[in-house]
């Protein structure tokens, strides 16, 4: 675990050195890139600014975010109980997916305002797909004699989704929640640039301000609420799953 | 309970005919096994007599029919369910049909007593080795007491000791019950070790190519392995097969 945890670290801290290093030696100027000492030094100057913004920006992902997982399972137990309600709805949850999110933005606005419930909505319309196709999935790929076995005790279709599909579909529904985590913060910020708050706003004003190193330095943060949120998954994902499924053995 | 098939037929994707006009009965007890080449209706045959699927024409008739949940099966694999230990495992057919928690924990205990698990009631099938996997997933089978077992070349993934421990195991379950077994196997060895009767299908259309009583003592160990009796009932069974 400490392993896994020091590795990535290394080439950060290399990469932040070289950076620091080509900023400071004038070979890439400091209006195109900021030196990391820059960038850390907006964080500690904008500190409440910024924690303000971070903290907007998390309340919106994660709420939409959580809006996703609860919708999205719904959605895929909804397609999954019969093959003609899939036939007619799933290439929709597919069209829906690829409609781009930064052209359905500005409707968002004009649907929710101003203010969070745009965010939140941003990222929902963002994140739900891959906890619907993931957990679709894992309810249709249930193994056929353990389906057999139900049957052949009368299991209803109720119980034998609490205690059969959905169970079984867990792996698959932590593989599309661990994709829309991010996607989950991605569309925040997208909300966020339209619909103002949090980071998404703090990225905007620094932009036309010329505040690079404040740019910088939200998107660090908005990336490090991402990872954070996936850390949540994994650890979730791994609590839940350790007695029993291979990939998670390791 | 005793099973009687009369003219069952099966086809499969409009013309592909797998069981034709087959007409077999089991008696009350008995303990057969069903040899025959992949692909020839073997599973097809367990499940219709499971009630899980249909025969497109012909009639299945258990007897005494009217209880529920009186036949078990068991699968190649043992399909447990991975989130759940041995003992919740053992439990899921009496959980299904509504049996109370204190009920059903007990007997999944007792009867995992009798295939050897009871020190391993807390654990998770990713622990297990594939010969205990099995036998929690006979466990599970014998837990509702069956009157009819069917078994689908249910040992046939293990090893070949595991097998021989999981043979005489089975054989003495079914000498302590009386249920009556129907055991689909492709290993002549297997089929003439375990059974009292014999059914040797043809490749095709699921005609009967042999019928046979085995002439064996009723008690089956390891030192039957090498009994001249065991030798010439598989020669018998193993020409059937290539005839
Ligand atoms: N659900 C199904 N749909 C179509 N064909 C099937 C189905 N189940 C079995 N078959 C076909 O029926 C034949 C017999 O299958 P099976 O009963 O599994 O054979 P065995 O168990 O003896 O190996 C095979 O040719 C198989 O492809
Ligand atoms: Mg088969």
């Amino acid at each position: 675990m400490k392993k896994t945890l020091l590795a990535p670290l290394i080439p950060f801290v290399l990469l932040t050195l070289i950076a620091e290093f080509l900023v400071r030696a004038g070979f890439v100027r400091a209006y195109l890139v900021p030196a990391p000492s820059a960038v850390f030094r907006a964080m500690i100057d904008s500190r409440v600014e910024l924690l303000q913004a971070l903290f907007a920006t998390s309340a919106g992902s994660l709420a939409g975010f959580v809006m996703s997982a609860l919708t999205g399972i719904a959605i895929a137990v909804l397609l999954s109980s019969s093959r003609g309600v899939q036939r007619a709805f799933y290439p929709y949850a597919i069209f829906f997916q690829t409609v781009p999110l930064i052209a359905v933005a500005p409707l968002l606005v004009i649907w929710f305002g101003f203010g969070i419930q745009t965010v939140i909505a941003s990222a929902f319309v963002a994140s739900v797909f891959p906890v619907i196709a993931n957990t679709l999935s894992g309810i249709l790929s249930t193994d056929p004699p353990l389906r057999d076995l139900f049957k052949l005790y009368g299991a209803s279709p109720l119980v034998t989704l609490f205690k059969l599909r959905l169970p079984a579909a867990l792996p698959q529904l932590f593989t599309g929640l661990r994709v829309s985590a991010g996607l989950a913060v991605i569309g925040a910020i997208v909300g966020e640039f339209i619909a103002g708050g949090g980071l998404g706003s703090v990225v905007e004003t620094a932009r036309t301000q010329q505040r690079i190193d404040k740019v910088f330095a939200a998107v660090l943060l908005a990336s490090l609420l991402g990872l954070a949120l996936f850390g949540f998954i994994n650890l979730l994902s791994h609590l839940t799953l350790r007695r029993w499924h291979a990939s998670e053995q390791s | 309970m005793a099973v009687q098939l009369e003219g069952v037929r099966r086809v499969f994707d409009n013309n592909h005919v797998v069981i034709d006009r087959m007409d077999l009965g089991v008696d009350a007890g008995e303990f057969l096994a069903v040899l025959g080449p992949s692909g020839c209706g073997k599973s097809t045959l367990l499940r219709m007599i499971a009630r899980l699927s249909e025969p497109d024409s012909g009639q299945i008739r258990l007897q005494p029919n009217g209880a529920r949940f009186e036949t078990s099966f068991v699968f190649q694999d043992a399909h447990l369910l991975p989130w759940r230990n041995v003992l919740a495992n053992a439990a899921l057919p009496l959980e299904l049909m509504g049996e109370a928690k204190p009920k059903r924990d007990e007997r999944a205990r007792a009867v995992l007593e009798q295939v050897g698990l009871l020190d391993a009631l807390d654990r998770y099938p990713a622990e297990l080795s594939g010969g205990m996997r099995m036998r929690v997933s006979l466990a599970r089978a014998l837990v509702t007491e069956p009157r009819l077992l069917l078994l689908d070349e249910p040992f046939a993934a293990l090893d070949e000791i595991t097998r021989f421990h999981l043979d005489v195991q089975l054989r003495e379950l079914w000498q302590r019950r009386g249920m009556t077994v129907i055991f689909v196997t492709h290993s002549v060895s297997e089929a003439a070790f375990l059974a009292n009767r014999a059914v040797v299908l043809a490749r095709s259309g699921g005609a009967i190519k042999l019928d046979r009583r085995l002439e064996l003592p009723a008690v089956r160990n390891n030192e039957l392995r090498a009994d001249p009796r065991l030798g010439q009932e598989m020669r018998l069974l193993l020409g059937a097969i290539e005839e």
